[in-house]
């Protein structure tokens, strides 16, 4: 192969580098009116008032817009959310007004004299409280909600849904097992701080199209969602997505595209912008899921795991918009990848009262693997065996059944045992113990963790491509997919150069999708990007391809099926010297008397996923997603025993993910997943108060790894090709972080000696576990 | 004048400074002040702050000195923090605020800001504590030099119309041995769990702490016993501890009994900076 | 009414007029006034380093440097910046989704100028700056150490 496999720079870099790149809040325009959001100051609390008088009276300001019973409910399986809240407020941040005036400083002036009453009510801050009998009811009209989804809210309860699984005999299985291990674990909310704040445009022409500017990894969702709640005609919606500065699934939600709609619709369909400060985007803005987890194993001396008992407890937060989603994933991959026939998962989409949840980058995975992950090192010190071997004997291989109970093969699943064997080697596993003394307050220690994914998403989702010519013969390559920072377009560029065996300078990508003209990629999101509009650009060349040896047959008098392309011409098989340029016919051919024939020639391709299913309300049995892509962690880190203090020294990481598409692009994904699951892991949560406030929703307060706090990192790949993948390629966007929170937190429990069940683990943490002693 | 604006002056001596602070006072327009100006920037885009003028001092004269001057080392209230530690005149002084938020962020945040600013920390005024030094505050009034432990009291008190000028510190404390160590939540970089300066003068000890309460202070009765040299320096640490007088903070960065664990290791780690030598035959008491 | 001054700042070697009130910050002039957007609003609290220019050669966060303060002063931002490590983020696969790589690119800039021979530690100094939220910051210190050692052999 050409192209495929190599490191091709991605086709944005130089507009990257040199600021030219532009992002939705880069595109100003003189007429457009300013955005600002009055927030909830409280988690939980009835809204007795909101006096507007004096922001009213303030020069500038076009209009201002509170919550209403009129207004749509919104939210993606239950329609749970106002889009500001209306009567009371469910957690802080929650959007309860709108001002709109021509300057920024001019709404936030306005802003700030808007005052609200508030009369606390209870704050429901875990999802073990939420389930207490005596707790406060978040959602009192919990059933009355219309639903979108195929959620199971509990009436007169805080759960908006559960998923079992139910695989094999549980306690048949526990029975078959000598020994068990049981542990607890949580982790509280926590952000994707993606350093693009959410930003949105809204427009309501005469005409009546609604034309919207989001950074979004859901274009497409934005319009199908704005027309069912507004009732609007869905093909008069358009919109549009420029470069998105990180979205880490964050972006996937449709939170401000709502608010700028509204805002334009106020002030008669001006356009308008809204950009979150960094506070709102912290709390206002969907956030990532916490946990509580419950996890049992069961397995016999030699360690075969018989059984698996899992309760998880996910916190969605107020609204539960996509977090039923997360929360169902987490149960259709409950456990790590390994073979276990029996299988019983409850996993809980729970109401508190803080901000709500949205796909976090492993979409519920890296939470669930640190619960498990921590089990299994538990039981692997209980049966005395190499954590490692432990993963390795119970290694979900081709001929066995998910939790989902789909029967896998070596297409659909990636090679466990390759990567822990690739692992052992690319760090060392077995040279020196897994904690070795450096002096008498040191230690060097090692932990692992596996890990697997497979996307758990829309049972159509597909994914749309668009091909046509330029004079040159190049060709526009227009995918729905949005660049978020991964590459994919780029990636989509080798694919089909690869497939036209024409050079990647050849393909020029549209960067910006605009949901009139741009065909639909379902949402940019599950790593399948590349895998679904990487299909579609194959057949879309394919399509290409056919109509340019239609054209060619009819020119050449020959048979189509003697001829081929590459280099940008189409020849004889058997004499390459009768050949025709791109050029020449992609827009028609003019024959030498002036007879023309054909006409621009335009290429389409789409792939759905096959075969997907819902999940079986009762058993969890279905088919969620393609395929499951497996992977082994490490971490090394130098711990000091009086403080509790540790360096990341090293962190390591082998994925399966078939045919490698651009070495370095994916060596980039994965380590940057790395850093931002041991960043999450180490140290990033939402610290609250006993009102629910948010205590750090700036950067200062809420710290993402720096430069010099990352460790030195290993990468790299099995190859285990997925016959349905383009050119057998597996996604690789969100496993780089999956298994990295588990390997640090088995790292340092075995470091300390303790066994460490709760994220973020900092020095406290750690101190706590150990007695908290002065 | 709107409540997003503010008028903005950049007098070229203390006394302009003063006399268009008064006026402004004068007119209601609540003046500050504006050195760094990164606190009121920051400050007053979240409401926590309030001004309808600033006073920039950079260009002040005197505000910008950074040298020694007869037995006095000479520190400018405007000087950045990146100054200070470049020209390292007082390497005490320089490990203690290359420590302060980041390098970028060093560029723009001022010594005097730091000391007088809204934000708890001011850790930049550890080194000053410790070394006794003389703060010059001017006003409309005219200028005064008052003893640091005169004036700074959890805070810079100053009067309506005030701002530090300048920090006076005798040389020789410059040259004493010193450390500075900045702990932190988690890794390298935030706000301080605890920050604590130490000094070792002829008499002894000196400790100056910031992040374990809501002010920076130093504690005659700590260093008391922090010196109390027939006892093992495990027990000094103890004793010092248990005078502690000060509500600790219980807060995002971490909880008040943690604090209290790391500050008695910190000041451990400081015993061994400064009586290294001393510490092995000590502890065999 | 707010008072707005109409100024001459001096960027990219260009001398601009124009007008911004007071407690306008430099990043909200150069991104309203002038469309240069490469600098970025990350969190206007000085906490993520996405907005950082060169003002006389020295990194600054924009987001907290007053425009006023800027006058008479020599601002560089990423749009007029032409520098080696422009080319080495390039080819070391330095950045993903971009956002912060302005206020990196300016950052390291300014480092490269002043310091022709930057320790790991001093590096990491300067870096500690600015948040990447994509990469793992081994690329863009591998960007960096590229271009000290080029310089180096020269």
């Amino acid at each position: 192969m050409n192209i495929i496999g190599k490191s091709v720079i991605r086709k944005e870099a130089f507009d990257k580098v040199t600021g030219r790149a532009k992002y939705t809040a880069d595109e100003l325009s003189v007429n457009t009116l300013h955005v600002k959001m009055v927030t909830s100051a409280y988690g939980h609390a009835k809204i007795v008032s909101i006096d507007d008088s004096l922001a009213r009276q303030i020069s500038g300001v076009r209009a201002i817009i509170k919550g209403s019973h009129e207004l749509p409910l919104t939210g993606e399986e239950i329609r749970d959310r106002p889009p500001l809240a209306v009567d009371k407020v469910r957690y802080f941040g929650e959007p309860i007004a709108l001002v709109v005036a021509d300057r920024p400083a001019i709404a936030k002036q306005a802003a700030d004299l808007i005052q609200v009453k508030y009369e606390p009510l209870s704050v429901i801050q875990s999802p073990s409280e939420a389930l207490k009998a005596d707790a406060p009811i978040i959602h009192e009209n919990l059933l009355s909600y219309d639903k979108l989804g195929s959620a199971y809210p509990v009436p007169n309860s805080n759960i908006a849904n559960v998923t079992k699984i139910r695989k094999g005999n549980i306690d048949q299985g526990l029975k078959q097992s000598d020994v068990t291990v049981e542990g607890t674990y949580r982790l509280s909310p926590a952000s994707h701080a993606a350093m693009e704040t959410r930003s949105a445009a809204a427009e309501i022409k005469p005409d009546g199209y609604v034309h919207i500017t989001t950074s979004s990894q859901a274009p497409f969702m934005v319009k199908k969602l704005i027309s069912i709640y507004f009732k609007i005609d869905v093909g008069k919606i358009i919109v549009e997505t420029p470069f998105v500065g990180g979205g880490y699934g964050g972006k996937a939600p449709i939170q401000w595209e709502i608010l700028a709609y509204l805002a334009s619709k106020a002030v008669g369909g001006r356009r308008v912008t809204i950009t979150y400060t960094r506070e709102e985007d912290l709390t206002t803005a969907p956030c990532k899921v916490g946990l509580e987890a419950k996890v049992k194993i069961g397995s016999t001396k030699e360690g075969i795991i018989q059984a698996a008992e899992i309760l998880y407890l996910f916190d969605g937060g107020a609204y539960s918009d996509k977090s039923i989603d997360v929360s169902r994933a987490g149960g259709v991959d409950c456990i790590g990848p390994y073979n276990i026939e029996n299988v019983w998962c409850d996993s809980y989409c729970i109401y508190t009262n803080h901000p709500y949840g949205s796909p976090f980058r492993g979409f519920g995975h890296s939470e669930v693997l640190f619960a498990f992950e921590r089990t299994m090192d538990q039981l692997a010190g209980k049966l005395d065996i190499d954590p490692l071997e432990l993963r390795k004997k119970n290694a979900i291989l081709p001929g066995h059944t998910t939790p989902t109970q789909v029967l896998l093969n070596r297409s659909s699943v990636g090679n466990l045992p390759a990567c822990i064997e690739r692992l052992k080697e690319l760090v060392g596993w077995e040279e020196g113990k897994q904690v070795e003394e450096i002096d008498d307050r040191r230690v060097r220690a090692k932990g692992i963790a596996c890990g697997w994914k497979t996307s758990t998403i829309d049972t159509d989702a597909s994914s749309g491509v668009i091909l046509t010519f330029n004079p040159d013969g190049s060709i526009n390559l227009i995918s729905g997919v949005v660049e978020i920072g991964t590459a994919t377009k780029t990636v989509l560029a080798q694919i089909l150069a690869e497939k036209m065996k024409m050079e990647v300078e050849q393909i020029h990508v549209k960067m910006k999708i605009d949901t009139q003209t741009t065909p639909e990629h379902w949402k940019t999101v599950a790593s399948r990007g590349i895998y679904m509009a990487g299909r579609a650009v194959l057949a879309a060349a394919e399509d290409v391809i056919r109509q340019i040896k239609d054209m060619a047959a009819q020119i050449l008098r020959a048979s189509m099926r003697d001829l081929d392309i590459a280099n940008g011409k189409v020849f004889l098989r058997d004499d390459p010297n009768i050949s025709l340029d791109f050029k020449d016919i992609v827009y028609g051919y003019k024959f030498p008397n002036g007879h023309s024939i054909g006409g621009q020639i335009i290429g389409y391709g789409n792939y759905i996923l096959r075969r997907l299913t819902k999940l079986d309300p009762e058993t969890g049995a279905g088919q969620p997603g393609p395929e499951w892509t497996t992977a082994a962690y490490y971490v090394e880190a130098e711990f000091d025993k009086r403080d509790f203090t540790y360096r990341l020294q090293k962190a390591a990481m082998v994925v399966d993910i078939g045919q490698v598409l651009n070495r370095k692009g994916a060596i980039g994904q994965v380590m940057g997943g790395m850093s931002m699951g041991l960043s999450h892991a180490g140290r990033e949560t939402f610290v609250f108060d006993e009102l629910g406030r948010v205590m750090n929703p700036q950067l200062r307060t809420y710290r993402p790894i720096h430069y010099g706090e990352n460790p030195d990192y290993l990468v790299d790949f099995v190859k285990t090709p997925d016959i349905n993948g383009p050119y057998g390629a597996r996604g690789v966007g969100e496993h780089g972080l999956l298994g990295m929170p588990a390997a640090l937190a088995n790292c340092l429990s075995a470091a300390a000696d303790a066994n460490l069940n709760e994220l973020p683990l900092t020095p406290e943490l750690i101190w706590r576990s150990k007695g908290a002693e002065l | 004048m709107s409540s997003y604006n503010f008028e903005y002056y950049k007098p070229k001596s203390i006394e302009e400074a003063a006399s268009i602070f008064d006026q402004m006072d004068q007119q209601g327009k609540d003046p500050m002040y504006f050195s760094g100006g990164t606190e009121i920037i920051t400050l007053k885009r979240l409401n926590q702050l309030k001004t309808g003028a600033v006073i920039d001092i950079k260009a002040i004269q005197e505000c910008n000195v950074f040298e020694f001057h007869e037995d006095s080392l000479l520190t400018g209230a405007a000087l950045t923090l990146t100054k200070v530690e470049e020209l390292n005149l007082f390497p005490l002084l320089s490990q203690t605020v290359s420590e302060i938020a980041d390098k970028t962020a060093r560029n723009k945040i001022t010594a005097g800001g730091n000391i007088c600013g809204q934000i708890f920390y001011r850790e930049a005024v550890l080194p000053f504590l410790l070394t006794d030094s003389e703060l010059m505050i001017a006003g409309s009034d005219g200028r005064r030099n008052a003893p640091i432990k005169d004036v700074f009291n959890k805070q810079l008190l100053l009067n309506r119309g005030e701002f530090l000028v300048q920090m006076k510190t005798n040389r020789k404390y410059t040259e004493m041995p010193f450390v500075s160590i900045k702990r932190r939540r988690q890794w390298n970089t935030g706000y301080p769990l605890l920050t604590v300066a130490a000094l070792k003068a002829e008499q002894g000890i000196r400790v100056a702490i910031s992040g374990l309460t809501h002010f920076p202070f130093r504690s005659a009765q700590m260093e008391d016993a922090l010196n109390r040299t027939d006892l093992a320096f495990e027990k000094r640490i103890n004793l010092a501890l248990s005078l502690l007088d000060v509500p600790i903070l219980n807060d995002t960065e971490g909880s008040a009994r943690y604090r209290l664990f790391v500050l008695k290791n910190t000041l451990y780690d400081i015993f061994q900076e400064l009586e290294g030598d001393k510490l092995a035959s000590i502890e065999e008491h | 009414m707010p008072v707005s001054k109409s100024t001459k700042l001096l960027i990219n070697g260009e001398e601009k007029e124009v007008t911004f009130y007071n407690a306008e910050t430099l990043l909200s002039v150069l991104r309203h006034k002038l469309g240069l957007t490469g600098a970025k609003p990350g969190c206007l609290n000085g906490d993520c380093g996405a907005c950082t220019v060169n003002i006389d050669g020295q990194a600054q966060k924009s987001c907290l440097t007053l425009a006023i303060e800027a006058v008479g002063k020599d601002i560089l931002t990423v749009e007029g910046l032409d520098s080696p490590i422009q080319g080495a983020f390039v080819d070391h696969f330095a950045f993903q989704c971009g956002y912060c790589t302005s206020g990196f690119l300016m950052n390291c800039h300014a480092l490269l100028t002043e310091k022709k021979n930057p320790s790991d530690q001093e590096i990491t100094k300067w870096l500690e700056s600015n948040i990447c939220r994509c990469t793992g910051y081994k690329e863009i210190e591998e960007a960096v150490k590229s271009v000290i050692n080029f310089s180096n052999k020269r």
